[in-house]
């Protein structure tokens, strides 16, 4: 089960900080540290700042997500934690997961996209790769014309 | 090219636009700027707002011109109201400390709290070229000592 938290619309520079705003406190909500919640601010801030540069607009989402069988949990085991049912931290381990989508040019490479060093932006170019390190799961998606989602969890210690 | 006072905004049709619709939405204006103080012959300032491109552009222009009318050798930036230090914040910081260079300017970054500085690690960010210290006093310190020839880095500037 996935409960939405929180939906921001990411057209301009600002929504990036509201975006990082809201992810910094969903986290601490949800009883993140302060080194975790500033991982999943900078995340946010940076997969924001990446829909602005290259996509113009796009939506980025903040949910929090359980992962089954994690302690004892009856859940079917689905590492995805997307499971179906609705017991959100009964017997398992929450988590922030946030999802980041445009409809932008898409990304050619994503290989070298994630590499450090890599930018087509003029920026550091280390943005994916290391949103990839500061989290515990990521996932992206692109197709060229199309556009790009990226979603990326991080799981609460216990 | 130099305005009398560092705190002057300029108000352009797009700025104007921008503002109403964030009046709209119940922020504080984007036109807002960061103060810059001098203590002895060094420049200090404190981040204390989210910088977003344009606020860090005005930003970079009144720290040069600021460097230039003031002649100070060296630059303080406290970033310890700053919670979050992504990519673009680097890039703005770097780049600053690397005009300030050019002008003879030595920059020192102080107040990295200890979850920035463990998240700045892990993404992979460097603070290439730039000077840190623990806070505004060490940071002091270490560009008095520069001064002062300590650090062997004298560039042999004119004392005013």
């Amino acid at each position: 089960m996935v409960k939405i938290m929180v939906k921001i619309e990411i057209k301009e520079e600002y929504d990036i900080v509201t975006a990082r705003v809201s992810a910094k406190e969903e986290a601490r909500k949800l009883g993140f540290g302060i080194v975790d919640q500033t991982r999943i601010a900078t995340a946010v801030s940076e997969l924001a700042r990446n829909i602005v540069d290259y996509a113009g607009e796009g939506v980025i989402e903040i949910n929090i997500v359980d992962k089954k069988g994690v302690v004892g949990g009856s859940g079917s085991g689905s590492s995805e934690g997307r499971g179906g049912d609705n017991d959100i931290g009964r017997g398992g381990c929450l988590g922030l997961e946030i999802i980041a989508v445009d409809n932008g040019p898409g990304i050619e490479d994503i290989e070298k996209a994630l590499e450090d060093g890599y930018s087509t932006g003029g920026g550091l170019g280390i943005g994916l790769g290391g949103v990839r390190r500061l989290m515990d799961e990521f996932e992206i998606q692109s197709k060229v014309g199309e556009g790009t989602k990226v979603r990326v969890v991080k799981w609460k210690q216990i | 090219m130099k305005s009398g006072s560092v705190l002057t905004a300029g108000s352009e049709h797009a700025e104007e636009t921008k503002r109403t619709r964030m009046a709209e939405r119940g922020e504080r204006p984007a036109s807002e700027r960061i103060p810059i103080l001098q203590i002895e012959d060094f420049l200090l300032t404190s981040i204390q707002v989210p910088l977003h491109d344009r606020l860090a552009l005005q930003f970079q222009r009144d720290l040069l011109q600021t460097i230039e009318r003031t002649r100070a050798k060296g630059l303080l930036i406290d970033i310890t109201a700053i919670d979050v230090v992504d990519s673009f914040i680097t890039r703005i910081l770097v780049e600053i400390a690397k005009m300030a260079s050019l002008m003879g300017v030595k920059t020192v970054i102080v107040g990295l709290r200890p979850e920035i500085s463990i998240t700045l690690v892990e993404f992979g960010v460097e603070f290439n070229g730039i000077k840190t210290a623990l806070n505004l006093e060490k940071g002091l310190e270490m560009l008095r000592a520069w001064r002062k020839g300590d650090y062997g880095e004298n560039y042999g500037e004119n004392r005013d």
